[in-house]
């Protein structure tokens, strides 16, 4: 090895952690702390329209943590019943995606190696094309003289167009359409690498395929079906553009909240306290899935 | 029991499943050739919304700033991201290394309001402590790059954790360095999953509306903005067209990666059978 490269190696592997490390340290990690410091400072008529939380004047460093915005989403039955609503829609919907995405990823399992790489890919393939055109979709189809009620009506299984267009039910339909690949994904990963000699000794053993099922295949499959779920429930709990194009006015989604303190009211001190109250709430979900993320690394890699 | 009536139920599934994935694109686009600005009544086949949209000046310059973003951000995204990738698969423990590694993934799962409220504020605040912020395109860039950066890892991450280190090994007990190891033995090897990782925060990026409407400035608008306040007030023909456009492009750019990635695992594996007769 050159001289020259024996001083560089060092320093290279301090350049390979080093640059993504502080990409995510500068775009990421401080980006939170500014948000939790302008949750705590109060509206002002200004540029940037927030009064400083930490300021030096006349040789005294004075921090001032304004706790009103906190207090208001509290105390303010609009925030709670946001919150409370945005959970119940989660919620609901990853549960919806579990049951629709368990079978599929069961089924795709068990096919033979060529024919599960194509339906792998069939499954991903929509997550691919653009998201907002697929919400955009169901817009055409759920309204009143939508596609949907023009075949309910032609098959006289209803007399009346139903009203599924800004609904809750349409915000629940766009979920689940939209993170149903999340959810297959993980289940696969994780149903393919079973080992099919334990059903097989359960069968000799004379159990019946539920029972199989509900004491072999459903509990080995307990790390994909929580990956899955915290992949679904995690990001549907913030998400703004499907209860904005199809939910209605009545869908009240926390996401939804934030972007109108901060695009309609110009409140940031507010969107920055919606923001925090939602990161915490959603803290302890995020740490499970990092942490069955990084057994899965550390897994493949031993 | 015959093997068609065991397998119904696999069908079925399969069949509803993956009507439910695809009929909604597939009316998407059909309604695209409508002639009717009624978006959903059907009256005859027609072209002349293609027509429209190629006249439409805003939706193609908002198309081109997309597609300029979205280049960018996948080239920077795939440079961090092949790093993080060898920092988590390569690399021993180091101090910070469960801070970085939860940095990694975090985004992943991170709603978008909360990313592009936070990163803008990132801006403003540069903006009033030293008097400069990007603006515009440069400020959606750093924004996607950070989210896509996450998706890019983890795709190149579980590419390296399945390769055979034995090669890498090889070369290093040979008195290659690790630089060089590197860029002779993994670059090539990881070639077609980093083809695959482009793609995606490529499409990531080309598709992204609501980070990018928290932190453009004017002069910036990207194509989903726009397409996103044409969709508040409505549908719009041109809209199904454009959607088409895209579907078409994207599952071409997305087959083209899933056949480098299978491509790819093939051949390892016809390699590693090889590899074992050889030994035999």
């Amino acid at each position: 090895m050159s001289a020259w490269a024996k001083k560089l190696l060092p320093h290279s592997r301090w350049a390979l952690i080093g640059a993504p490390y502080l990409w995510l340290i500068v775009f990421f990690a401080i980006p939170f702390l500014i948000v939790l410091k302008i949750s705590f400072s109060k509206l002002a008529i200004a540029m940037p329209p927030y009064t400083p939380v930490l300021e030096y004047v006349d040789n005294a460093l004075s921090l001032k943590l304004n706790l009103s915005n906190y207090i208001g989403l509290f105390t303010d039955s609009q925030y709670v019943q946001a919150w409370l609503s945005s959970v119940k829609i989660a919620g609901i919907s990853t549960l919806l995606a579990l049951l629709i995405g368990y079978p599929m990823a069961y089924v795709i399992a068990r096919l033979p190696p060529a024919a599960r790489n194509i339906a792998m890919m069939l499954v991903i393939l929509p997550s691919w094309t653009s998201f907002l055109i697929r919400v955009y979709a169901w817009i055409g189809i759920l309204k009143p003289n939508g596609l949907l009620n023009d075949v309910l009506l032609a098959l006289h299984l209803i007399d009346t167009p139903l009203q599924i267009s800004n609904t809750p039910t349409a915000a629940y339909i766009g979920i689940v359409y939209c993170y149903l690949p999340f959810m297959v994904l993980p289940l696969y990963t994780n149903l393919v690498k079973h080992d099919n000699r334990l059903l097989e000794a359960a069968y000799d053993l004379g159990a019946k395929p539920w029972r199989a099922f509900f004491s072999i295949t459903l509990p080995l499959s307990k790390a994909g079906i929580i990956a899955g779920c915290m992949l679904v429930m995690i990001p549907a709990v913030g998400e703004f553009v499907i209860p904005e194009l199809l939910g209605g006015p009545d869908t009240l989604m926390i996401g939804r909240v934030l972007w109108n303190e901060f695009f309609n009211n110009r409140d940031w001190p507010t969107a920055s306290a919606v923001a925090i109250v939602m990161l915490l709430l959603l803290l302890v979900p995020i740490l499970i899935f990092n942490r069955v993320q990084q057994r899965e690394i550390e897994e493949r890699l031993t | 029991m015959n093997p068609l009536s065991r397998r119904w139920p696999t069908w079925t599934i399969l069949g509803l499943g993956f009507a439910f994935l695809y009929l909604p694109i597939l009316v998407l686009m059909f309604y695209s050739f409508n002639e009717n600005r009624l978006a959903t009544v059907w009256s005859g086949f027609s072209l002349k919304w293609y027509g429209r949209l190629l006249q439409n000046d805003q939706m193609l310059g908002a198309a081109w700033v997309s597609i300029k973003i979205a280049f960018w951000t996948a080239t920077t995204a795939v440079v961090l991201g092949t790093m993080a990738a060898l920092v988590m698969t390569r690399m021993g423990r180091f101090p910070g290394k469960t801070l970085f590694g939860a940095l990694i993934t975090a985004p992943l799962v991170m709603p978008e309001v909360i990313l592009g409220l936070s990163i803008l504020m990132l801006f403003m605040s540069l903006g009033s402590v030293i008097g400069m912020a990007p603006r515009g395109l440069v400020s959606i860039w750093i924004a996607h790059v950070t989210f896509t950066l996450a998706f890019v890892t983890v795709v190149l991450s579980s590419r390296m954790a399945e390769l055979d280190k034995s090669l890498e090994e090889a070369a290093m007990d040979l008195g290659a360095n690790r630089i060089k190891v590197f860029f002779l033995i993994t670059l090539p090897i990881i070639a077609p999953a980093i083809a695959a990782a482009w793609l995606l925060a490529f499409t990531l990026s080309l598709d992204d509306v609501v980070v990018a409407s928290f932190v453009s400035g004017p002069n910036s608008t990207t194509l989903p903005m726009v397409v996103f306040s044409s969709a508040r007030r409505g549908l719009n023909p041109q809209v199904n067209a454009l959607a088409t456009i895209m579907i078409v492009v994207v599952s071409a750019a997305a087959f083209v990666g899933w056949w480098l990635m299978s491509r790819d695992e093939k051949r390892r594996q016809r390699d590693m059978q090889l590899a074992l007769q050889d030994g035999g």
